[in-house]
């Protein structure tokens, strides 16, 4: 065996690192295609109400302009709800469907579609196109809905929120220490780099080719042939590259479904970019109200535990994210009492953003926690330590693995926590305020169904494929380190491909869960992939390897030796010419293990402890450092693990800081749909970050990997908020934290 | 963004004439705002007469000790200029505080001037603007108004000026001169931006078909107690909550001469003499500072959102001078205010 | 010389000459083709990113004349005669430039979108000059957003082929 193996576990630069910073990765809106027409959407100007009229022939009449589509002329598609709950990602309600009818759902509803010969051509008609409205009052602020409730119809693929234990109300008046506090977290917007885009290559014979910016190609393909009743074999989704996505790609958009549409009705092939602006029209984390009390002994240990979030949702649809659910596993309590409410509002349906629920929820969580620690005289570090959970009591089970004391304690350590002096302003240089602080993160480690292929060609290469995405994470990288170990190959000998409906089936790619399942198929298709190698080569005429099991072998090098002599051996080159292959293909598979989810609780957890410094007199917030601590199983490449830390961390850095999408509540509007005033970090606002994995053993799955796609950000905004309480003695539970609640 | 005609032109006479005889023209230099308001249907010119080609980019010294700066000038280069960063440092500071290094790159003197408002509903042509569709009505009042002015309002618009090297302009008394179809002429900077009243669509005292073609800074004064301290929604690459340029004349432990502009607040670059007069011949201390504050936010006026921009300039100010009277003026690089 | 004709209705196309990565070009362009989309939709340069057509994200940066700028807020017409340089023309896999080999070794970048744009105004910051110390780097570098949240790795990369002793003096 080769001195480099294995790759599992050790930094691998990015296999596709040469062609993105090169330029040559191609994105869902840089494929090209014969006579391609440019597309263009027009936004409604109301949030609620009705198109009275359209006018549209200025737009018509214009240089260039070949259609102009709307409700009044779109191509028929189906009026019940169910083709278009063909989405991996829906949620209950009826979905969005654009030119459905006259109705505007919310401000930017796509109301029009202009097709042009050229991009310019197309948005220079598109500023012609003439809507008059019945404007309704819309309602953009979840503490105005009409009434907040329970959804009544649970969203699949999330837990539910957990019964009441104990008496948790009753602990908590009779609890000596009490802390309740009302917290807001702001509605934010994913604006990944990449804009929302598709180009759909029309192939002739209603052949489509389609390249969407997504999370999961089988998805928009699913989507698309159910709502325009197409020949599954005659559609195809490639995006092999994804400019970002953090769960707005999950679901399929307005742009692929109306790409799609202007293509099938002029039979041509057509691009349709959205605008930065209208990467506001679309998905977006939900604001949420939340309230937090704590009940505890004198000493700190929780006695009750109440948390109740109000989180806001479409007209159309029920979203939903569990919200509420770490308050009831991540602390020791026995009185427990959670509720997860909805409000509605005019506004596109929320979706998941980055940890959906666990960053909103336990902000609240983890800011009570330290105010309890105030409240208790008790270190914020000590005061987790004490009332550390051995076990899920929501679901009553044990964790698979919990290294969380151990992120604790690194975490501390590399941060220096113990140069801290527990009291609010009592650490200053020159006219900056000094605080640390400190929170918990936590995320559930899951699994999902995939299949893969592994492909051997006679000249020795391996090609791994599954349909799965990588938007940044470095799937492409780790398949290609797992599949390499597994045939002994170099890594450069191997091709990891994703992102294209031709290759085996995998679901979207979100919840942290693609690394495990994704992964665990490939290291299954390369374990066939040995077997059918090892069963070929020892049909040889004379093979040495006649008798032997895969026990007996190994794979490395291009060959397959045995392992207690290897010199006799067999290349991979002559098992493919012995059986007269050109190559050779194997499928796998992963299904997650139902029996070890029923025994045990999955999770990812954090330890993330921030600096920051805060002008005394005009409230400017300068973040010094952070160091987060991470509990997730086995680092399959260190090297990108660290990034999806860094850019969870990142991203936390913007919500607690920055980040607010600003409705006009009378116009139900957004005000700030750009990057110029919604405003994501930037260079000069990240500090140096230190990223520390924690050796964890998880048996949930082959690889006993968990996922690190969300961790990163789920209490990252609450270790910023508490640093600040530390730095200056207030306490900021609204975010972001701007400069205006610091005067 | 509609689609509109291009002519380049070869001379200041020729540009002028050409967009002073036809309304639905423009002149464009660096870009970065006009085209910028373009897409988004804000500014819909149906020709741009393209000014980048005309003899306007040198920075010349003149026979009155100061700088003449031709205003096709990039941004970054005025600002690396050797002699601006050696007796204009303010100026080069300012500039240095706004947009990014791309921009100041593409970004005219002339233009920078010139750039509009980021006011959200100047930018959004489904809501009401003044400022963009006179007689409209202002939604920003009642609105997100987080970013907008509390000092020389109107009732038609409450808009504000983004620049920051405008602030520095208005702190060193540059001048503008401006060529035009009736001939030159050459306003002081205070009389160039206007205050919104009830015409708020008028940045400006330009009329159309003028154009700036030259900054002149007067002899250098205030090399030594300076600074420009922007404060914002995000460490760099963000629009100014609130600015000050200032600019002391020491006379031993006391003040000789104050420049005090703020950013961010009003319609233009605000400076109040009575204001700066009020620290003439007294001590460098925080009460003088206030005191100062104090008349120059005179009649400051929240609409909500922005109400706290007022306690913000107060105390922007205040360290504004602090940092100026000690001779430490803010770097652009470095995060923590001094 | 490579001449592309490129037609479209509406207002009056003009004609210019653009050196892109070295190759002359004669190009009839209308005039609101902004230079981003000139290479992106005219050119097949898709390297430069659009990733918010405002110039406040930095995702398209290209060198014109050896400068940095935004090329979404620039008109194609206005750029005649200038020499542009993408990432294509900064290096390609098996040539890369110093900065890109830093990119990947660093791991300065996850979805790779803001990526061009960052590579590119990293070599803009360096032929400029002014950037001396890390804070320098940051606050030089805030026009190019990274939402995948790569700047350490950023800043790291550019140091690295700066030369970190450069900067341990100037820290020192």
């Amino acid at each position: 065996m080769s001195n480099i193996h294995p790759y599992v576990g050790r930094a691998t630069s990015r296999v596709d690192g040469p062609l993105k910073v090169s330029g040559l990765a191609q994105y869902a809106a840089e494929f090209g295609a014969p006579d391609l027409a440019y597309a263009a959407a027009v936004p409604s100007a109301i949030a609620k109400g009705r198109v009275t009229s359209l006018d549209v022939s200025a737009a018509r009449a214009a240089p260039g302009v070949i259609d102009v589509l709307s409700h009044e002329n779109k191509l028929a598609f189906p009026e019940d709800d169910e083709p278009f709950k063909n989405d991996m990602v829906a949620v209950p309600g009826s979905p969005f469907r654009p030119f459905r009818d006259d109705q505007v759902h919310y401000s930017g509803q796509a109301i029009a579609l202009v097709v042009a010969d050229t991009h310019e051509n197309a948005r220079h008609a598109a500023t012609l196109v003439r809507a008059t409205y019945a404007a309704e009052t819309p309602n953009v602020d979840v503490a105005s809905a009409a009434n907040h409730y329970e959804p009544p119809e649970p969203r699949d693929g999330i837990p539910p929120t957990p019964e009441p234990r104990g008496d948790a109300a009753g602990a908590f008046a009779a609890a000596p220490v009490q802390v309740t506090a009302d917290y807001r977290v702001v509605a934010e917007h994913h604006n990944p780099m990449e804009l929302q885009a598709t180009t759909v290559v029309w192939e002739g014979d209603g052949r489509l080719l389609i390249h969407n910016k997504t999370q999961g190609v089988v998805n928009p393909k699913n989507y698309i042939c159910s709502v325009f009743g197409l020949d599954e074999d005659k559609v195809r989704l490639v995006s092999p590259f994804v400019g970002g996505a953090f769960g707005m790609a999950l679901r399929p958009h307005y742009d692929v479904f109306l790409a799609v549409m202007a293509s099938l009705k002029l039979q041509r092939s057509i691009r349709l970019v959205l605008t930065r602006g209208q990467m506001f029209t679309m998905g977006w984390r939900p604001d949420c109200l939340q309230t937090v009390s704590f009940g505890a002994d004198a000493g700190g240990r929780l006695t009750s535990i109440q948390h109740h979030a109000i989180q806001a949702t479409s007209r159309y649809e029920d979203y939903q994210e569990p919200i509420v659910n770490w308050s009831g596993f991540l602390y020791d309590c026995d009185n427990v009492a959670l509720k997860y409410e909805l409000g509605k509002v005019d506004t596109p349906t929320p979706s998941d953003m980055r940890a959906p629920g666990a960053t909103t929820g336990v902000f609240a969580l983890e800011c009570a926690m330290d105010e309890l620690a105030y409240a208790a005289k008790v270190d914020p570090v000590e005061l987790r330590l004490m009332n550390y959970s051995d076990r899920d009591k929501n679901d009553d089970k044990p964790f698979s693995s919990k290294e969380l004391r151990e992120a604790y304690r690194l975490g501390a350590e590399r941060f220096g926590w113990s140069k801290r002096s527990p009291e609010p302003r009592s650490m200053r240089e020159g006219r900056e305020l000094i605080g640390y602080g400190m929170a918990t993160g936590c995320w559930e480690a899951m699994t999902m169904p995939h299949k893969a292929r592994a492909t051997l060609t006679a000249d020795g290469k391996l090609e791994v494929g599954c349909a799965t995405a990588d938007i940044g994470t470095g799937t492409y990288t780790i398949l290609a380190q797992i599949a390499a170990d597994a045939l002994g190959l170099d890594i450069a000998e191997v091709t990891s491909r994703v992102g294209d409906t031709s290759l085996p089936m995998a679901p979207v790619e979100g919840g942290s869960w693609a690394a495990a399942s994704a992964g665990s198929a490939v290291k299954s298709a390369c374990e066939t992939l040995k077997d059918e190698l090892l069963k070929r080569a020892r049909g040889i005429d004379g093979s040495p390897l006649a008798n032997a099991g895969l026990d007996h072998v190994v794979f490395g090098n291009g060959r397959i030796a045995l392992a207690s002599d290897p010199a006799k051996a067999v290349s991979f080159a002559d098992v493919l010419k012995g059986a007269g292959l050109d190559k050779l293909e194997a499928d796998g598979g992963f299904e997650p293990d139902k029996d070890f989810a029923q025994t045990y609780a999955g999770y990812t957890h954090a330890a993330c402890f921030v600096e920051v410094r805060v002008d005394e007199d005009l409230g400017v917030v300068r973040l010094a450092r952070v160091v987060s601590a991470v509990a997730a199983g086995k680092i399959l490449n260190p090297l990108t693990a660290r990034s999806q830390i860094l850019g969870g961390v990142v991203m936390g850095c913007g919500m607690a800081l920055h980040e607010e999408t600003l409705w006009d509540k009378t116009l139900g509007r957004v005000m700030n749909a750009n990057l110029g005033e919604y405003h994501v970090p930037a260079h000069a606002d990240i500090p140096d970050i230190d990223v520390v994995f924690v050796d964890e053993e998880d048996g949930s799955n082959p690889l006993g990997v968990k996922g690190l796609g969300e961790i990163g950000i789920v209490g990252t905004a609450a270790a910023v908020a508490n640093a600040i309480f530390h730095a200056t003695g207030k306490r900021v539970r609204e975010l972001p934290i701007t400069i205006d609640k610091l005067l | 963004m509609m689609n509109f005609s291009y002519t380049r032109a070869e001379t200041v006479a020729e540009a002028i004439a050409a967009v002073a005889g036809d309304p639905a023209a423009r002149f464009i230099a660096g870009g970065t705002n006009l085209v910028d308001l373009m897409k988004y249907d804000v500014m819909k010119p149906e020709r741009l007469v393209d000014i980048t080609r005309l003899p306007l980019r040198e920075i010349e010294a003149t026979d009155a000790g100061g700088l003449r700066i031709g205003a096709l000038v990039p941004n970054s280069d005025l600002a690396y200029d050797a002699r601006v960063q050696r007796d204009y440092p303010l100026l080069a500071s300012a500039i240095l505080a706004g947009a990014s290094a791309q921009l100041r790159n593409a970004a005219t003197t002339g233009g920078n001037l010139l750039q509009r408002t980021r006011c959200y509903y100047f930018y959004d042509v489904a809501t009401p603007c003044n400022k963009r569709e006179p007689g409209s009505g202002c939604a920003a009042k009642t609105g997100v108004n987080r970013v907008n002015a509390i000092l020389g309002t109107s009732e038609a618009c409450i808009a504000t000026h983004p620049s920051d090297m405008c602030v520095a302009l208005a702190a060193l008394e540059a001048t503008v001169h401006v060529e035009g179809p009736n001939g030159p002429r050459v306003l002081p900077f205070a009389e160039f931006h206007r205050l919104p009243g009830d015409a708020p669509q008028h940045d400006n005292t330009l009329a159309h078909g003028e154009m700036v073609v030259a900054v002149e800074l007067p002899a250098p004064r205030f090399g030594r107690n300076h600074t420009y301290l922007k404060l914002r929604d995000r460490l760099s690459y963000a629009f100014a909550l609130v600015s000050v340029a200032a600019a002391l004349e020491m006379d031993g432990e006391g003040i000789a001469e104050a420049r005090i502009a703020l950013g961010g607040v009003a319609h233009k670059p605000w400076r109040v003499p009575d204001g700066e007069a009020v620290l003439k011949g007294k001590p460098a201390t925080p009460d003088s500072f206030g005191a100062a504050a104090d008349v120059i936010l005179a009649g400051a006026k929240g609409y909500g959102g922005n109400d706290f921009k007022i306690e913000l300039a107060r105390r922007a100010i205040v360290r504004a001078l602090a940092q100026a009277a000690a001779g430490e003026p803010q770097v652009q690089s470095d995060k923590t205010v001094n | 010389m490579e001449i592309d004709r490129l037609t479209a209705a509406g207002p009056t196309a003009v004609s210019i000459a653009l050196k892109v990565n070295g190759v002359e070009r004669r190009l009839e362009v209308p005039p609101s083709v902004t230079l981003l989309d000139l290479l992106r939709e005219r050119l097949d340069l898709t390297g430069s990113k659009k990733g918010c057509d405002q110039g406040q994200c930095g995702a398209c940066t290209v060198l014109v004349n050896g400068r940095r700028v935004n090329a979404c807020l620039q008109l194609a017409v206005m750029n005649d005669g200038a020499e542009i340089t993408t990432i294509e023309g900064v290096g390609q896999p098996g040539a890369l430039h110093p900065l890109q080999e830093a990119f990947i070794a660093h791991d300065a970048f996850q979805c790779g979108y803001c990526t061009p744009g960052q590579i590119c105004s990293a070599i803009g910051m360096m032929n400029e000059g002014h950037a001396k110390t890390e804070a320098e780097i940051r606050e030089l570098m805030s026009g190019n957003l990274c939402r995948c949240g790569a700047y350490g790795n950023i800043v790291d990369a550019i140091e690295d082929v700066m030369g970190r002793s450069a900067f341990k003096e100037a820290a020192e």
